[in-house]
């Protein structure tokens, strides 16, 4: 029995049918086609399906589609700024902070939510931010460093 | 200075937008219409059975069932360097997960409801989970037919046992070298199997379409030796490799995991028994663990002999293998450990056995290192208890026995440019080697380790890169090339390539992953070649570009063709500085003359490498001849650990890793292979581990119980050393990196842990439980391995 959901999926209103056991990844991956969200073990390891459901990060593999009803969605489509990468996203471009990649929009998510939260982490807190979202490339160590320079950055122009 | 304009730059990665933007496209991202199949594999419950008969009538009833095939429809054997695995499981499976059958239907949900469905009989045999039994005299053959299967000249199977391949090296004389030595220390080291654990699991979506064209799009490091593969296998449906395409799209990890080929024969096939439809195979997480490649186990026993000043005069070195039920590219890792296994030691004594053995544990294969990692930790273990019984200290120990330039390797070649040396000593300075801390806190321990690396790219001695390089109208550019962007950062470092020659910006030359029916052959992205492989293929094309470019403006403009010079995007002269020609004037269209006619056309560049100097013919018995490998590179690693002493924790302050890369053609893109790959290799010596049970079925195939790094677990500084003493063949000196940033991982580990509380362990991983017991005296049951039996001691005489 399929049941109407409607919410917000990157500020525009989206109204779909789900069954009442389809999980959010699946639905905004195949129904509605947005593939930033990936699967990468189906059971809350990996990080790499992050989305924000009302600005907080899940795991969208463990949330069921229907939970979503009346919430507004963010997936990495929706941090771009005027169509191109934001300056969270130039920092990790311009660090080379990614290798494969599969990894990349379920880490921005992360990153995204810990910059909100708190404007000035500190690298231990950047870690800790991150640390559900697993990279086998990389060792962090790029992702964690681009994060900083963003930080300082910000808050040179914040002084200047 | 180098005066390169773009090579040894930090450039930007050309992918570097398409991924951060999530605009990049992996397998499970490309859409397929509404015809889209997916297919369920049904899968051996046992580690080794009969299959006696197999039932698919009730499955075949359920509605949105399309097709079900098992091992009758693919009676077909293939692989890579040895025909061993089957499509699917024949008469007898060979390990737990192994493919038996697969369903195919509308959706994965009934795929999946319907493969529980199919019935299969079997009768249970005993499993061989381990070299020893499958060692001794009267353990089940695991492959009867061994004698019968296809390989390459370079294996040596021994049929009627489970040995599977037997690489033997032998140089000099053992028994002088042992006479000679004032000790001879001796010592067994075990490790376990790895999972590459890639972020994105295998998958392949095949396509039979009507005019009896296979296209098999997959996540994948080698589209080419897997369309050959698949057009090998599949030669009896009347199949030709013009027939077959494979499309590479992003791939979200490999690390030798998707090299070869595996589950991707799966689509391939299935898509001939559904033709016209596409049909998805696309593993879950847990089949990602079980039914890939895994990093072999291995028990290793050495001997060597020492004098008393620490020189090093023989080395005997038996390394057993647990390769798994298909060893079709596993043996090769075998084989290429076996010819490398002193180490990068100078040592003119050398006798190894590198033994492949069949178990019924799931194929071993290639996974970063290729061998290395695992004969490493026991044989830099040793060295440091060698060091310590000869009151030697461990770097001078190593320094004195480093191997150089020219000096004889261990199947007769020389040792090719090196800076193993400047690396030690580099390294040494670095983690101030000498210097002993001591923790404030009474429960902490303080220890550092050190180890030496070295690793070649291990690949038959064909293997080729070709590219061709394309001009746009703007003198933009576009570089075909079929090795794959598996993360280390390729297309970047080819964009840098070409355009150091042609003098044109990284920014404006796009290279993309292939599609073997648009980009020229490639063997693999295996091996660390690739930045020397088909960064010399790229090279050449960018050159033949130029030369074409040098010949139209000659012709053209009747000017002195060897005058010219490229910079800018503009063609010029030495010897008229006035002179300036925008390259996008004319690189399509031709230069017009006086009459109004052009000369030229648009320049397309084209390029291949292969060694031709290398060969695998070498003699059986010894090793002695040919030339297997094509270079070795080098370096030294050392660590700083902090332990824990009630719980065996361990946190890392410092790392230092130091390369020998040839030349460094992009320092980020260079970093970053060093601090991902000594994370991966430190989480191989501290936590991760397969374990099995008495069946042989997996026990951890998921991130919960088969933990690795996350962000909080990284060290918290890498120091990464690059050394410069230019490979003569490789594109500006280059030669590979991307392995050997894993292989010291374990070895610097377990020698940090033997100096801050002196106890040596040899069996990995060594996680904090194993460690906390060992400090009380205690021993973890499994790491208390049996030992091979004591009759295959006697090959050593």
């Amino acid at each position: 029995m399929e049941k109407s959901i409607s919410f917000l999926l990157n500020g525009e209103k989206r109204t779909v049918e789900v069954s009442p056991s389809e999980g959010l990844l699946g639905m905004l991956r195949d129904k509605i086609g947005v593939k930033s969200p990936k699967c990468g073990c189906d059971r809350g390891d990996c990080g790499t399906c992050s989305v924000m459901i009302d600005g907080r990060v899940v795991r969208s593999c463990l949330v069921l589609a229907i939970e979503v009803d009346g919430a507004a969605l963010t997936t990495l489509e929706g941090l771009l700024e005027n169509g191109d990468l934001n300056p969270l996203q130039k920092a990790f471009l311009n660090k080379n902070a990614f290798q494969c990649g599969f990894c990349a929009p379920g880490m921005i998510m992360s990153a995204t939510e810990l910059l909100k939260r708190n404007s000035q982490p500190t690298r231990d807190e950047i870690k800790e931010g991150l640390a559900g979202n697993l990279c086998r490339c990389t060792g962090y160590t790029p992702i964690i460093d681009a994060v900083l320079d963003l930080v300082s950055e910000q808050k040179k122009d914040r002084k200047q | 200075m180098s005066g390169y304009k773009y090579i040894g730059k930090s450039t930007v990665r050309v992918d570097g937008k398409v991924k951060i933007s999530g605009a990049a496209q992996y397998i499970d991202d490309l859409e397929f219409g509404p015809g889209l199949l997916f297919a369920e594999i049904v899968e051996s419950p046992h580690a080794y059975a009969r299959i006696k008969k197999i039932d698919c009538s009730k499955a075949l009833k359920v509605e949105g069932v399309v097709k079900i095939v098992t091992g009758k429809e693919f009676p077909y054997r293939f692989g890579l360097y040895m025909h061993d695995r089957y499509i699917f499981a024949q008469d007898h499976v060979r390990f737990v997960g192994e493919q038996v059958g697969a369903v195919i239907a509308r959706t994965p949900e009934i795929a999946k409801r319907a493969s529980k469905l199919v019935r299969v009989d079997y009768e249970v045999l005993e499993p061989v989970l381990d070299v020893v039994t499958a060692l001794l005299d009267n353990a089940p053959l695991i492959h009867p037919e061994l004698g019968k299967y296809q390989h390459v000249p370079w294996f040596f199977p021994e049929k009627n046992t489970n040995i599977a391949h037997f690489r033997k090296v032998r140089k000099g004389n053992m028994n002088e070298g042992f006479k000679e030595a004032d000790y001879i220390f001796e010592d067994t080291y075990t490790v376990p199997r790895y999972a590459h654990c890639s972020i994105e699991t295998h998958g392949a979506v095949g396509l039979f379409d009507h005019s009896r064209r296979l296209t098999v799009w997959a996540a994948s490091q080698s589209p080419h030796t897997q369309r050959h593969l698949f057009a090998e296998a599949l030669a009896p449906l009347g199949i030709k490799h013009k027939d077959v395409r494979v499309i590479a799209p992003h791939v979200g990890g490999g690390f030798g995991g998707k090299a070869g080929v595996s589950m991707e024969i799966l689509a391939a096939s299935l898509a001939t028994a559904v033709q016209g439809s596409p049909v998805k195979v696309l593993w879950s997480r847990a089949q990602e663990f079980y039914n890939t490649y895994q990093r072999q186990g291995v028990v290793a026993k050495m001997r060597f002999g020492v004098k008393n000043d620490g020189t090093i005069t023989a080395l005997e070195q038996k390394l057993y293998w647990d390769a798994g039920a298909y060893v079709e590219y596993g043996a090769n890792v075998v084989n290429a450990a076996g010819l490398s296994a002193t180490g990068p030691y100078r040592i003119p004594n050398v006798y190894i056995d590198s033994v492949c053995v069949y178990t019924n544990l799931p194929p071993g294969g290639p996974y970063r290192g290729f061998g290395y990692s695992e004969f490493l930790f026991g044989l830099e273990s040793h060295m440091n208890e060698i060091a310590k019984k000869l009151k030697l200290d461990p770097v001078d120990f190593r320094r004195k026995n480093a191997i150089c330039e020219g000096d004889t390797l261990n199947y007769g070649g020389k040792m090719n440019p090196s800076g193993l040396l400047e690396c030690i000593d580099k390294v040494a300075k670095e983690i101030e080697w000498g210097k002993k801390r001591v923790s404030k806190d009474p429960r902490k321990a303080i220890g550092k380790g050190f180890a030496l690396f070295w690793k070649a790219p291990a690949m038959p001695p064909n293997a080729a890169s070709s590219a061709f390089l394309k001009f746009n109208e703007d003198a933009s550019l576009n570089i075909l090339v079929s090795a794959m962007e598996i993360g280390q950062g390729f297309l970047t470092v080819m964009a840098q390539i070409a355009g150091e020659v042609l003098g044109i910006p990284p920014e404006k030359i796009r290279v993309e992953t292939p599609d073997t029916d648009r980009n020229p052959y490639e063997w693999q992205t295996v091996a660390s070649h690739i930045t020397w492989s088909t960064g010399n293929a790229v090279k050449k094309a960018a050159m033949d570009a130029r030369e074409q470019i040098f010949d139209i403006a000659s012709r053209a403009l009747g000017k002195d063709r060897n005058s010219f010079y490229l910079e800018d995007e503009t063609l010029k002269s030495r010897t008229e500085p006035e002179f300036a020609l925008s390259l996008k004037n004319f690189v399509i269209n031709g230069i017009m003359m006086k009459d109004g006619t052009f000369r030229g056309g648009p320049i397309i560049g084209r390029g291949m490498f292969m060694p031709e100097f290398a060969s695998a013919i070498s003699d059986p018995q010894t090793s002695q001849g040919g030339k297997p490998n094509v270079h070795y590179t080098v370096g030294a690693s050392a660590i700083e650990i902090e332990i824990d002493r009630e719980t065996g924790k361990i946190t890392i302050p410092k790392v230092v890793l130091g390369v020998d890369c040839g030349k460094v053609l992009n320092p980020d893109l260079l970093r970053g292979q060093v601090t991902g790959g000594m994370l991966q290799g430190l989480a191989t010596v501290l936590y991760e581990e397969m374990r099995f049970d008495s069946k042989g079925k997996l026990l951890n195939a998921n991130f919960t119980d088969y933990k690795i790094p996350t962000a909080m677990d990284v060290p918290d500084e890498i120091v990464s050393i690059f050394v410069e003493h230019e490979q003569p063949d490789g594109p500006f000196g280059a030669r590979g990196v991307g392995e050997h940033t894993m292989i010291p991982a374990a070895p610097i580990i377990a020698n940090a842990i033997e100096d801050a509380l002196g106890i040596r362990i040899k069996s990995m991983p060594i996680t904090a439980e194993k460690i906390a017991l060992a400090l009380k005296g205690l021993d973890l049951p499994q790491a208390s391995r049996a030992e091979p039996p004591v009759c295959f001691q006697k090959t050593s005489t």
